[in-house]
């Protein structure tokens, strides 16, 4: 088990009524597939905000950033950086800077 | 004492305005979820403390809100708004086929009866029920089967935005969509019809067809049902026949476009439109904010100016951002996409503010509280 750190934009955190930066445990492989489930088990309110229920797809206005990289078009079984994993580094969490 | 509460939806948070029977002074709650657009707030007519908020985002996607104490607290309920089995295609503007997906939902219709029982409009349009305070979503799929490859977006997408509940016949019900038209069920959902004759659009292919008409609004009075009022993308109709015939009421109106539409509390021919100047010119004609009240059920019109901008004005009155509450005399509110809400305390006659500077505004609901 890995407790992965996240940082969720203010319109999430508002809605999840959580801290900004948040810890979930996951289970095996710390892909970014396996975060997402974990944070949608944690926050129910948050499913369907990341990515579209139906696909799996990460909605279009949504990135993910962690150790400076973007991670956001990583395939589903692509792992996270290994800081993530470990819980040194957190999975940022981006609204694109678009529209208004 | 009786009091007014008024729940405004605008494309940055919702805001509450609540005051006394005399509607002079307001308390202004807000923003809640600021920074999300809030497509539509209502109350249950069996609760008026349970209310349902649409709030959605480009970036986030859909949540809808549930508020058990009039607004002053809320929890996210659910919001998986998947359509029954595999959708198909519709119309694009440009005439090809483009897969069926849901975006928002427009507008929440709770039950007159059952506050657990509500209502959702979406985008890519269909019509979906709930009957556990919001919790879990079922569509009505039987909508869909009229015509649905047919129908395509209005200008704002194609949205489900208008839902009435036949108050004296529990199995009818009207929605409206742009641009598909209006359609009624006489059997609470499970099957459905166009009521689209006599309507005419120049801007379709068959200006008669059944579907495809870019209806705007429908409006009805509790005690005449059958008797439905319509903006539509042009002309401004009628029907006396639960919808099975229309035919146009525009009358004197200064340009029989519009979108937003009330009937009076009190009065079933007392109709209330805000002429828009045309669909590429989404502001008033001769930059003049008016109301125009019709007390004959349509065809002969008033202007009401009064307390409203008569020059210089140029927002745009939406489909959803209209209504009446059940005082006597009658109260008339809007909002604008300026951000301003006003209200008449006595059916039109006189406006004034009641705020100048919200986001702006996509749907205003009253609550009359007893």
């Amino acid at each position: 088990m890995n407790t992965v750190r996240v940082v969720l934009p203010y319109s999430l955190y508002t809605l999840a009524r959580s801290a900004a930066e948040i810890e979930l445990d996951v289970a095996g492989p710390v892909t970014l597939a396996a975060v997402l489930d974990a944070l949608e088990a944690a926050y129910p309110m948050l499913t369907g905000a990341l990515r579209d229920r139906a696909t799996g797809q990460r909605r279009p206005l949504v990135r993910f950033f962690a150790c400076q990289d973007d991670q956001s078009n990583l395939g589903a079984d692509a792992l996270l950086p290994d800081e993530v994993a470990a819980g040194r580094e957190p999975l940022l969490v981006v609204g694109a800077i678009a529209g208004g | 004492m009786p009091h007014i509460r008024i729940l405004v939806g605008t494309r940055k948070g919702a805001f509450i305005l609540t005051s006394d029977a005399a509607r002079r002074d307001w308390q202004v709650s807000g923003p809640h979820f600021g920074g999300w657009e809030i497509f539509h707030i209502a109350g249950s007519p069996a609760n008026p403390d349970r209310l349902y908020a649409s709030q959605s985002s480009s970036w986030f996607g859909q949540v809808i809100q549930r508020s058990d104490d009039g607004g002053a607290s809320w929890i996210p309920v659910g919001n998986d708004f998947s359509y029954v089995g595999d959708p198909g295609m519709h119309l694009h503007y440009d005439g090809t086929a483009k897969p069926w997906a849901f975006k928002r939902v427009w507008h929440l219709e709770p039950s007159p009866t059952d506050p657990d029982t509500v209502y959702a409009g979406v985008e890519d349009a269909a019509l979906f029920r709930s009957t556990d305070g919001g919790m879990s979503w079922h569509e009505l799929p039987a909508l869909r089967e009229q015509q649905g490859a047919q129908w395509m977006p209005g200008a704002g997408g194609m949205c489900l935005h208008t839902i009435l509940l036949d108050p004296v016949n529990p199995a009818r019900m009207y929605v409206a969509i742009s641009a598909a038209g209006a359609f009624r069920s006489d059997d609470g959902g499970a099957s459905w019809r166009p009521i689209n004759r006599g309507l005419h659009s120049q801007y379709i292919p068959d200006p008669e067809a059944e579907v495809g008409h870019c209806v705007h609004r429908i409006a009805m009075h509790p005690a005449r049902p059958d008797t439905l009022f319509m903006q539509k993308h042009w002309d401004v109709m009628r029907s006396d026949d639960a919808g099975d015939a229309w035919f146009e009421v525009s009358g004197n109106l200064p340009s029989d476009f519009g979108f937003a539409m009330a009937v009076h509390a009190h009065e079933p021919d007392t109709v209330y439109v805000v002429p828009i100047q045309s669909d590429s010119e989404h502001y008033p004609p001769e930059g003049k904010l008016r109301v125009y009240r019709s007390r004959a059920g349509g065809n002969a019109w008033d202007a009401l100016t009064d307390g409203l901008p008569q020059e210089h004005c140029y927002v745009n009155v939406l489909r959803d951002a209209m209504a009446v509450d059940t005082l006597d005399p009658c109260g008339v509110y809007f909002g604008t996409t300026g951000g301003q809400v006003y209200v008449s305390p006595d059916a039109g006659d006189h406006w004034r503010a009641i705020v100048r500077d919200l986001p702006a505004v996509l749907s205003v609901s009253v609550q009359t509280l007893r």
